[in-house]
C-alpha cells in the first residue's frame, strides 16, 4: 500500500531555531531518507517551505479567492510529506515513529487513495 | 427418520458450526483483504445455503470446509463484480473455486490474528472489544450494543465504521515478531477481558447475549492455547475460568442475586476452578506477576472456602492492594475496602471508603452497596437504609434490586 507521511510542527523560526539549530534535524532527516531508500519503499519526499511563503486559493463561496497564509490556521503546520510504497499499516506506522519530526511534532499516516501519470491516468497505486 | 426431524437436525448443525466455528473461519475469510464486513457478508450467505441445502442433501462430512467454500466461492464473485483491490492477486490465496467434497483440509486457526487486528493500537480503544465479541463470537450488534448499554443504532455505526478503518487503513493480518506480539498484547488481553467483565445479566432474559459469559470463557482459552507461554494470557484465562465457575452458584432459580459469602460452595464448579488453579500456577511458575495473575488469584482465594470453609483474607488483602498498585480502578479500591472491613471491622472499611478520592464512586453501585452492609454492621440502620436506597436507584439489574431491598427491609422494620 501506499501512505502519506504527513508532517505536522510549528515551524523552526517560529520558535526562535536558527540554522545551526537545525543541522542535527537536518543530518537525521538525512539519514531517515537514506534509510528509507536503501529499504526501497520511498517514492518521493517533498519538504516545504515556511507558511510565510503559501498562498492559499479557494472557490468555495462562489468567488474566486486568494488568501496569504495556509488553509486552516494552527499552531502545527504541514511541513512536508514522505510517499512510502510498504506493505501495510504497521510498516507504515515503523516508518513513521523513527521520522525525526516525529520527536518535535506529528506524523499523519493517510493511505493514498488514487494516483495520477501521465501514461496511465488516475489509478489506485 | 421423518422428514420433520430430519430439517431439524440439519437447522441444529448450522446453529452449532455458526456457535463453534465462527470465528475460526470468518478469521480465514477476511485475511487476504482485510475486509471484515465483507467477509461477514459472504460467512451469513453460506449459513443461509446450508440452511436451505442441508435438509435436502444431507449435512457435510466436513461442514465448516463446506461453509468456508461456499462463503469464499460469494466473496470471489463479489470482488470479481465490483474489481476490488487485494493485497494478494486471487490465485494465490487459493480461491479457486474448490469442489464441495467431503476430505476438504482442517480450516487453519487464525483467530489470533484477527483478535490482534481488532486490538490494533489504530483502532480506538472502546470499540475493540465489541469487534472482537461480532467478528471472533459472531454475536450480533443489537446484543452487543445492549450489552455495553448503547443504542443499537450508535452501535452498528461505530462497528461499521471500525471495520472500514481496518480494510482502508491497511492494518495488517498478521502475526507479529516476537517483541511486537509483547507490545500488541496487553491490548488484546484487555480487549477479552472487556468481554468477560460486562455484566451480562444486564441483558434481558432470553436475549443471545445470556450466555455469552461463557463464550468470553472460550476466547480466554483460545489465546490461552494460542500463546501458552504468555503468563499474563494464563492469568486471564485462569481468572476467567475461576470466576466463570461460580456462575451456577450466583443467582436464585428465579434471578434473584445471591451474594458471594452466602454462595452454596456446592453450586460452584469443581471442574472449571480445578482448570483455574492449574492455569494459575502455570503463569506464577514463570514470576511475571501482572494484573490478570492478581485479579485470578483473588478470584482462587474466594475459591477457598469451597475448601476450607473460609476465603483466604489475609492473601485477599494482599491481592487487592497489589491490583491497586499495577491497575487502579473504582472497582479495585472498593473490593479493598470491604476486605478492610472484614479483617480489621466495619469502621475500618467505612474509613477506606471514605479515603476513595474518585468522584465517580458516588455513582458507583458497588461502593453504595458495600456502605449499606458496613453501617448496617456497625448499628447505623437509618444511614444504611440510605445507602441501600442510592444502591437500588443505581442498579439496573432486577435479580440485584430485589437483593438489596430485601437488606433495605431488614433495615427498616
Amino acid at each position: 500500500m501506499r501512505y502519506c507521511l504527513l508532517m505536522h510542527y510549528q515551524e523552526g523560526t517560529e520558535v526562535g531555531l536558527t540554522e545551526e539549530d537545525m543541522a542535527p534535524a537536518m543530518a537525521a532527516f538525512q539519514q531517515y531518507a537514506d534509510d528509507l531508500s536503501a529499504a526501497g519503499v520511498l517514492i518521493g519526499t517533498e519538504v516545504l517551505e515556511s507558511v510565510v511563503a503559501t498562498t492559499t486559493v479557494t472557490a468555495r463561496s462562489g468567488a474566486a479567492e486568494i488568501q496569504d497564509g495556509p488553509f486552516g490556521d494552527t499552531k502545527e503546520k504541514l511541513g512536508g510529506i514522505f510517499v512510502i510504497e510498504v506493505d501495510n499499516l504497521d510498516e507504515a506506522l515503523k516508518w513513521a515513529q523513527r521520522n525525526p519530526a516525529n520527536a518535535w511534532g506529528s506524523i499523519e499516516i493517510r493511505p493514498v487513495a488514487r494516483t495520477y501519470a501521465a501514461d496511465r491516468g488516475w489509478y489506485n497505486p | 427418520m421423518s422428514r420433520l426431524r430430519e430439517d431439524q437436525q440439519a437447522r441444529d448443525r448450522v446453529a452449532q458450526v455458526a456457535r463453534d466455528s465462527y470465528g475460526r473461519l470468518l478469521a480465514v475469510l477476511v485475511a487476504p483483504t482485510r475486509d471484515i464486513a465483507a467477509a461477514e457478508d459472504g460467512l451469513a450467505d453460506a449459513l443461509e445455503r446450508a440452511l436451505a441445502r442441508w435438509p435436502d442433501d444431507g449435512i457435510p462430512a466436513n461442514p465448516e470446509g463446506w461453509l468456508l467454500t461456499v462463503a469464499r466461492n460469494r466473496l470471489r464473485d463479489v470482488w470479481k463484480a465490483s474489481g476490488y483491490r487485494m493485497t494478494e492477486p486471487l490465485d494465490e490465496i487459493e480461491y479457486a473455486s474448490t469442489p464441495l467434497d467431503d476430505d476438504m483440509p482442517a480450516v487453519p486457526d487464525r483467530r489470533l490474528e484477527l483478535m490482534l487486528v481488532c486490538a490494533h493500537p489504530a483502532i480506538v480503544p472502546n470499540i475493540r472489544t465489541p469487534l472482537m465479541l461480532q467478528s471472533v463470537l459472531g454475536v450480533e450488534a443489537a446484543a452487543i450494543a445492549t450489552a455495553f448499554a448503547v443504542a443499537p443504532a450508535a452501535m452498528t455505526q461505530r462497528l461499521v465504521r471500525a471495520k472500514k478503518r481496518i480494510r482502508n487503513a491497511g492494518i495488517p493480518f498478521v502475526l507479529p515478531e516476537r517483541e511486537d506480539l509483547a507490545e500488541r498484547l496487553p491490548a488484546v488481553l484487555e480487549a477479552v477481558y472487556g468481554a468477560y467483565a460486562i455484566d451480562w445479566q444486564l441483558a434481558p432474559p432470553g436475549a443471545p447475549i445470556e450466555s455469552l459469559s461463557a463464550e468470553a470463557l472460550h476466547l480466554g482459552l483460545v489465546l490461552a492455547e494460542l500463546l501458552p507461554d504468555e503468563p499474563e494470557v494464563l492469568g486471564l484465562a485462569a481468572l476467567v475460568c475461576l470466576s466463570e465457575a461460580r456462575r451456577p452458584a450466583r443467582r436464585t432459580a428465579e434471578g434473584g442475586f445471591i451474594p458471594l459469602d452466602e454462595q452454596d460452595t456446592k453450586l460452584w464448579d469443581e471442574v472449571l476452578i480445578a482448570r483455574g488453579e492449574a492455569l494459575l500456577q502455570r503463569a506464577h511458575d514463570y514470576w511475571r506477576p501482572g494484573r490478570f495473575q492478581y485479579e485470578a488469584a483473588i478470584q482462587s482465594a474466594h475459591c477457598t472456602r469451597a475448601k476450607q470453609g473460609k476465603a483466604d483474607l489475609n492473601a485477599l488483602r494482599k491481592l487487592h492492594r497489589a491490583v491497586l498498585r499495577v491497575a487502579p480502578s473504582l472497582g479495585a479500591a472498593v473490593a479493598s475496602a470491604a476486605v478492610d472491613g472484614e479483617i480489621d471491622g466495619p469502621e475500618a472499611g467505612l474509613r477506606a471508603l471514605d479515603a476513595i478520592g474518585d468522584p465517580a464512586v458516588q455513582g458507583f453501585q458497588p461502593a453504595w452497596t458495600t456502605r449499606a452492609h458496613l453501617l448496617a454492621e456497625v448499628g447505623r440502620p437509618a444511614e444504611a437504609a440510605d445507602a441501600y436506597r442510592r444502591a437500588i436507584e443505581l442498579t439496573a439489574d432486577p435479580g440485584v434490586a430485589e437483593y438489596l431491598s430485601r437488606r433495605l427491609r431488614r433495615m427498616t422494620c
